[in-house]
């Protein structure tokens, strides 16, 4: 049925048609709207024999989730930002158990400075974790892929993490389709955890493994997630069976085929790059967009597939490694190598700058006269990061710098009263 | 497609004003989306909140940078904020003030705007009268369907039916209904 609702809404009706049994989670902006969407549902009544774990901290959620996982529920989580690092020890051990946990991160940046708009900076963060990471686009892929992540996780036995923009989308209202509970029942069979603490037939999880093993229990963690490769394609065909949308799967093209420049990027910014780069192939230039959608896995041969003929590849990404540059553009490059594109590494809307259809124009245009520098740093001013740059070089103790450069762009009332 | 950009305050339901419209546009089958631009939510900061309203799906997801139809709900922020930046040359304008135009100080985007394009509404003391606290976002989205024919207002109705329940929802779609009667244009 269609619904002008708020993405955390479509989000929270959705995990609520999978049947958890068990959601223990810790509000942190943007995602708090999701989990207690989902506790007022649950206290109604309308999610079964769901209990909704309150807890003391994110921590403790993914504490939680572990062990009702490890006892064979289906469990959800959500979380964002500084709130995935305080959990972040739980987090590798859910993956490292083998546990399908799901959980939601509503994409916001880590500070400091404090900031609480959109980067991926949190997920990004957890890149290394073993978790499945699905990267969605708009609301109706968020409601998808949900209920798509459940019936992944408990196939691969993994978590899955789905990163949606926070703001952007868990903030957005917008048209979207809520499937029937018979369409869900039908794609999400019941769960047959293939990790289960079971006192018939005792198991040790978390073993302390020493040096003669420990590798290769992470090749097989590494083989894990390569086999996650071909399930999710499966689940997305699966998915488009029952419910009739293409929703998930590794990557997506929009007309990226034969073009000479190819722009490579995550999430909801795909929306407003589409008619900029319509409008650039109308004037003639041969440029299209690849949006990957599993972040993890890396969609490594598909992603060198679609761009055996690309001449240049933008990354566009909203993340950054201090010290070198974009995460995603690294990963690509590693995927592409041996290929002729050359590959620019274009860092944007950090910490909630808006993405505007104007500089995502500007942008490309540099991007296919080869005029980017590496990295390039999308809408940022470098005067002001000169003038802070003159300040510290002068002075004896200059104080933050965060303070300063608030005070230089006009805000100064607000440095001192967040 | 519509562009619509809300301003006001900190509790005054800025971002409740928008929902309210995305749903009031998706009950006439338009497509449509709300997106807030929250800072820290403060009651008294200035909050900007947006809308866009289309036959066709709607991709993008910037802020609106040139609006079709501004609502200032507090005309203290001409004073802090520049709320005209980027308003279309045959924009709309709804501001909540009990004075009049001419007292507001803003001829120069009055005399841009086509003729009745600028209306005020006491939005502030109709919802005083009708619900009894000063939230203006639903007695303006009343004076919006007055002031031009995007959305009307039996589709308001429904939105405020969907955001509340009970007595609220019917204190609220009166005081809409009043504002629709009493908006007038400049």
């Amino acid at each position: 049925m269609l619904q002008q609702i708020e993405g955390s809404a479509a989000v929270a009706k959705a995990v609520a048609m999978c049947r958890p049994e068990v959601i223990a989670a810790y509000p942190i902006t943007p995602q708090t709207h999701i989990v207690e969407g989902l506790g007022e549902m649950v206290k109604r009544g309308d999610v079964g024999a769901c209990q909704f774990m309150n807890v003391e901290s994110e921590f403790g959620a993914m504490s939680t989730c572990i062990g009702s996982a490890a006892a064979g529920a289906r469990t959800y989580t959500a979380t964002s930002s500084q709130g995935m690092l305080f959990m972040m020890e739980a987090v590798y051990n859910a993956s490292g158990m083998g546990l399908p946990i799901v959980m939601t991160v509503g994409n916001r940046a880590i500070g400091p400075p404090i900031n609480i708009w959109n980067d991926w900076s949190d997920s990004m963060s957890a890149r290394d974790a073993a978790w499945i990471q699905l990267f969605v686009e708009d609301n109706q892929q968020a409601l998808d892929v949900h209920i798509q992540a459940f019936r992944l996780a408990e196939a691969a036995s993994l978590p899955v993490m789905v990163c949606m923009d926070g703001f952007i989308l868990t903030h957005a209202y917008t048209r979207v389709d809520v499937p029937k509970q018979e369409q869900v029942d039908q794609f999400l069979p019941e769960f047959q955890p293939r990790q289960v603490l079971d006192p018939e037939a005792p198991v040790t999880m978390g073993a302390m493994v020493g040096p003669e093993a420990f590798a290769e229990v992470r090749f097989l963690a590494h083989y894990k997630q390569l086999e996650a490769l071909d399930l999710i394609p499966e689940q997305a065909a699966a998915f488009r069976e029952i419910f009739g949308r293409d929703s998930g799967g590794l990557l997506k093209s929009f007309e990226a085929e034969g073009k000479k420049t190819v722009v490579v990027t995550m999430g909801s910014v795909i929306g407003s790059m589409k008619s900029v780069l319509a409008d650039m192939r109308a004037e003639g230039t041969s440029i299209g967009a690849l949006a990957i959608r599993s972040y993890r896995p890396f969609p490594s041969e598909a992603l060198r597939a679609a761009l055996a003929d690309a001449e240049r590849v933008i990354v566009f990404e909203k993340s950054l490694a201090v010290g070198i540059g974009g995460i995603l553009a690294g990963d690509v490059r590693m995927a592409l190598g041996g290929l002729p594109a050359r590959v620019y590494s274009v860092i944007g809307g950090l910490g909630g700058r808006p993405i505007t259809q104007d500089n995502l124009r500007r942008m490309f245009d540099k991007g296919v006269r080869d005029e980017l520098e590496e990295p390039h740093f999308h809408d940022i001013s470098m005067d002001v990061i000169r003038r802070e740059l003159e300040r510290l070089k002068t002075m004896q103790r200059p104080g933050p710098s965060a303070e300063s450069i608030l005070r230089d762009v006009g805000l100064a009332d607000t440095a001192r009263t967040i | 497609m519509f562009e619509i950009r809300i301003h006001g305050r900190g509790g005054q339901g800025v971002v409740t004003a928008a929902e309210m419209l995305s749903i009031a546009a998706f009950e006439e089958g338009k497509h449509s989306q709300a997106i807030p631009s929250f800072g820290s939510e403060r009651m008294g900061a200035p909050v900007v909140a947006y809308v866009r309203i289309d036959d066709e799906p709607i991709e993008l997801c910037e802020p609106v940078m040139s609006p079709d139809l501004l609502i200032i709900q507090d005309p203290t922020l001409f004073h802090s904020v520049d709320v005209f930046s980027g308003l279309a040359a045959d924009g709309f304008v709804l501001i909540n003030t009990s004075r009049e135009v001419e007292e507001l100080h803003i001829e120069e985007v009055v005399q841009r705007l086509p003729e009745h394009h600028v209306a005020t509404v006491a939005a502030t003391e109709l919802a005083m009268r009708h619900l009894g606290r000063p939230t203006p976002n639903t007695v303006l989205l009343g004076a919006l369907t007055a002031l031009t024919d995007v959305i009307h207002l039996s589709s308001v109705v429904k939105a405020i039916n969907d955001k509340f329940s009970g007595e609220v929802a019917e204190r609220n779609v009166s005081a809409a209904q009043s504002a629709h009667d009493e908006a007038h244009a400049a």
